[in-house]
C-alpha cells in the first residue's frame, strides 16, 4: 500500500456499518484499496449476499464520500462485490444517483431514518454498556442519577460521549446518563426495564457483529484484507 | 425421545425443510447466492464433525432427512416450514410434492406447513383454500422478504396481508411462522423490523404468530415486542447453533427470551438441513448458563424440555406421552418476568 492508498484506507475508517457500529476498515469489509495518479478505486464486500441493500448503500455511498473529500482524490471508484445487488449499486454509485435514483420504485423518501435509528441503537448500548460495568462495581449505584462525571475515564466512557454528540445529547460531566434518545431521564421505578431493554440491544448488536464477522472469515478463507 | 441422566426429552423439531437447491433448480444467480448463503451460516456454526459437503447440502431428500431427524437425531415430531423462493429456484425452494407426500407417509412424524403471498390476491386466496383442504394445514410460514416481479417484500400488516390472515382464521389455520429477511419495500425501512408483527398479533389474538430466529438480527425488538403480545412466540431456528461457536452468546439469547416471554412459549428447530437435530439437542440439554453472566438464573430441566419439544407439541395439538407434560409456568402473560435485581437473577 502506497501513501495515498494508506490515507485512502484511512480516510475509509470513518465509514460505519450502521447496524453494527463499528468502522468498515476494522470489520474487514474494505477489500482492496488502488491509487492510479489521482483516481481511487476501492472495493468493498460484505459476509453475505444477501446482507441488506440499504444498509450495503449506506456503507458504499459514504466510502465514496469520504474519499471524494480527500483534497487529492480526482477520480473515486467504489464497487461492491458479490452482493445480490452489487449491479444496481455500482451502477446507482457511478452515476452518483443518490439513493432513491439507485432504487427507483423501492425508495419513497431516504435512509435518514434508517441510520437515526441505528444510532439511537448504538447510543443504547453504549449507555447499557457504561452502567452495567459500574453496577458490577457498586450494587447500589442509584442509576437513575449517575452522571457521565460519576464514570470512570475509559473507552467505553468515551464511546458512550462519541454516540451521544451523534444523535445531539449533552455531554458535559454533569448530563445524566440513562436517558432515552431524546435526553429524557427514567424515574426511578422505571429503571430496571430501561436497563434490561437497552441490555437487549447491547446483545443484538454485538451478537450480530460477531456472526458477521464469522461470517465473512468462512466467505473469503482465503483473502487478507487492504 | 433423548434420554439423558435419567430424565426423558420429548423433541420437537419445529422448523425443517426438504430443499432442492442443485443447480438444474437454480434459475439464476441469486438461487446459487441463496444457498451459499446457507452453506457459510452451516460451516461456520457447525462443529467440524457435523459439516456437510457442498453437493450433500444442495439436496438431501426424503430418505436422508428421515434418518437424520428420527433415526439419528431423537426427533419424536417435526414441522415443514417451506420457503417458495420462486424467483430463485425454478420449482421453488422448498419442495412442496415431495415433503408434502413425506408428512402424509408419515403423519404422527411430520406435519407439513405451506405457505402463501399476499401479493398473489384474489387467485392466492383461492389457492390457500385449496391449500387448506389439500394439506390440512394447520401452520403456514410466511417469508417477508420473498421476491415476486418488481416487489422484493411485504409486510404483515399491508391490507393484502389482513385478507389472507382473516382466511387463515377461518380456515383453522392458526399457527403463522414469519421468518423475516433483508429486503422489504420501501427500503427507507429497517427491513428487519418486526413492527408489522405487533400490529397482527393484536389485531388476530386468536392467531399464534412464531417468530423465527427469534427476530435476529433485531433481537432487541423481537422481546420487547413480544412481551406485550401472549401470542408471540420465538422459534430458534439460526440461533440454536450458537450453543457451539458462541455459547455466552447464544446463553444471553435464551436469559433475555426468559426474561422477557418465559419458558411457555419459546421453540427448539435445528433448521434443518441447515443444521442437523441431533448435536443440537444433546448441546442444549448439557448446556448451563455460565456462572458469571450471574444477572440470568440458571436454565432448569423443566425449561429445557419446554423449549426442546413441549411448547411446539402443545401448539401443534401432538400426543405427547402424559409422563412427559408439564404444567404451564405460572407467570405474566404479558411483560417482562423474572428478577428485576440487575447485576444477581
Amino acid at each position: 500500500m502506497n501513501v495515498q492508498e494508506k490515507q485512502a484506507y484511512d480516510a475509509l475508517g470513518a465509514v460505519v456499518d450502521p447496524e453494527l457500529d463499528e468502522p468498515i476498515t476494522d470489520l474487514g469489509f474494505v477489500r482492496s484499496v488502488t491509487v492510479t495518479d489521482s483516481a481511487v478505486e476501492v472495493h468493498l464486500r460484505l459476509p453475505t449476499a444477501f446482507c441488506a441493500p440499504n444498509f450495503a448503500y449506506l456503507m458504499a455511498a459514504d466510502a465514496k464520500d469520504v474519499l471524494t473529500a480527500l483534497d487529492w482524490t480526482h477520480l473515486v471508484t467504489v464497487q461492491l462485490d458479490d452482493h445480490h445487488d452489487s449491479e444496481l449499486i455500482n451502477r446507482g454509485l457511478a452515476a452518483d444517483a443518490g439513493y432513491r435514483g439507485t432504487f427507483k420504485h423501492e425508495a419513497e423518501q431516504d435512509l435518514d431514518e434508517l441510520r437515526l435509528t441505528f444510532q439511537r441503537k448504538a447510543h443504547t448500548a453504549a449507555m447499557e454498556r457504561c452502567l452495567t460495568y459500574l453496577l458490577r462495581e457498586r450494587r447500589d449505584a442509584p442509576l437513575a442519577s449517575v452522571t457521565l462525571a460519576d464514570l470512570p475515564d475509559d473507552q467505553h466512557t468515551d464511546a458512550l460521549r462519541r454516540r451521544r454528540a451523534t444523535i445531539g445529547l449533552p455531554t458535559t460531566p454533569d448530563a445524566l446518563v440513562l436517558v432515552d434518545h431524546t435526553g429524557t431521564p427514567y424515574a426511578e421505578a422505571a429503571v430496571p426495564l430501561a436497563l434490561r431493554r437497552a441490555r437487549s440491544t447491547r446483545i443484538s448488536i454485538e451478537g450480530n457483529a460477531h456472526f458477521c464477522r464469522g461470517l465473512l472469515r468462512t466467505r473469503y478463507p482465503d483473502e487478507e484484507t487492504a | 425421545m433423548y434420554s439423558k441422566d435419567g430424565e426423558n426429552y420429548y423433541i420437537v423439531d419445529a422448523h425443517v425443510a426438504l430443499w432442492d437447491a442443485r443447480p438444474e433448480n437454480q434459475r439464476n444467480i441469486h438461487g446459487k447466492q441463496f444457498i451459499d448463503c446457507f452453506y457459510d451460516y452451516h460451516r461456520n456454526l457447525s462443529p467440524e464433525q457435523e459439516v456437510w459437503s457442498y453437493d450433500d447440502y444442495l439436496y438431501q431428500g426424503g430418505e436422508r432427512l428421515l434418518r437424520d431427524l428420527f433415526e439419528l437425531g431423537y426427533v419424536d415430531h417435526a414441522v415443514f416450514q417451506p420457503a417458495y423462493l420462486g424467483e430463485f429456484y425454478g420449482n421453488g425452494f422448498g419442495q412442496t410434492e415431495e415433503a408434502s407426500k413425506l408428512a402424509a407417509e408419515h403423519p404422527g412424524k411430520l406435519t407439513y406447513n405451506h405457505n402463501f403471498d399476499p401479493r398473489n390476491g384474489e387467485a392466492g386466496l383461492d389457492q390457500l383454500r385449496a391449500d387448506a383442504e389439500r394439506f390440512g394445514l394447520k401452520g403456514v410460514k410466511l417469508y417477508t422478504a420473498e421476491w415476486h416481479g418488481e416487489s422484493r417484500g411485504w409486510r404483515l400488516d399491508d391490507p393484502w396481508s389482513y385478507r389472507y390472515l382473516e382466511l387463515c382464521r377461518e380456515l383453522g389455520i392458526t399457527n403463522i411462522h414469519v421468518h423475516k429477511g433483508p429486503t422489504i419495500r420501501p427500503l427507507d425501512r429497517d427491513a428487519f423490523d418486526v413492527a408489522d408483527i405487533d400490529h397482527v398479533a393484536t389485531d388476530f389474538t386468536d392467531l399464534n404468530f412464531v417468530v423465527e430466529h427469534v427476530g435476529l438480527p433485531r433481537l432487541e425488538d423481537f422481546c420487547w415486542i413480544a412481551t406485550q403480545e401472549p401470542n408471540v412466540h420465538g422459534g430458534l431456528a439460526v440461533a440454536m447453533p450458537f450453543i457451539h461457536t458462541r455459547p455466552r452468546y447464544f446463553a444471553q439469547i435464551i436469559g433475555e427470551l426468559l426474561y422477557w416471554i418465559g419458558e411457555d412459549r419459546i421453540q427448539f428447530s435445528s433448521d434443518y438441513a441447515l443444521w442437523t437435530p441431533k448435536w443440537l439437542v444433546e448441546s442444549f440439554v448439557d448446556f448451563q448458563i455460565p456462572a458469571d453472566l450471574t444477572e440470568y438464573a440458571p436454565l432448569t430441566t423443566a425449561q429445557k424440555k419446554k423449549i426442546l419439544g413441549l411448547n411446539a407439541a402443545k401448539m401443534y395439538d401432538l400426543d405427547v406421552p402424559a409422563e412427559l407434560r408439564l404444567p404451564d409456568a405460572d407467570e405474566t402473560a404479558t411483560g417482562p418476568r423474572g428478577a428485576d435485581d440487575l447485576v444477581d437473577a
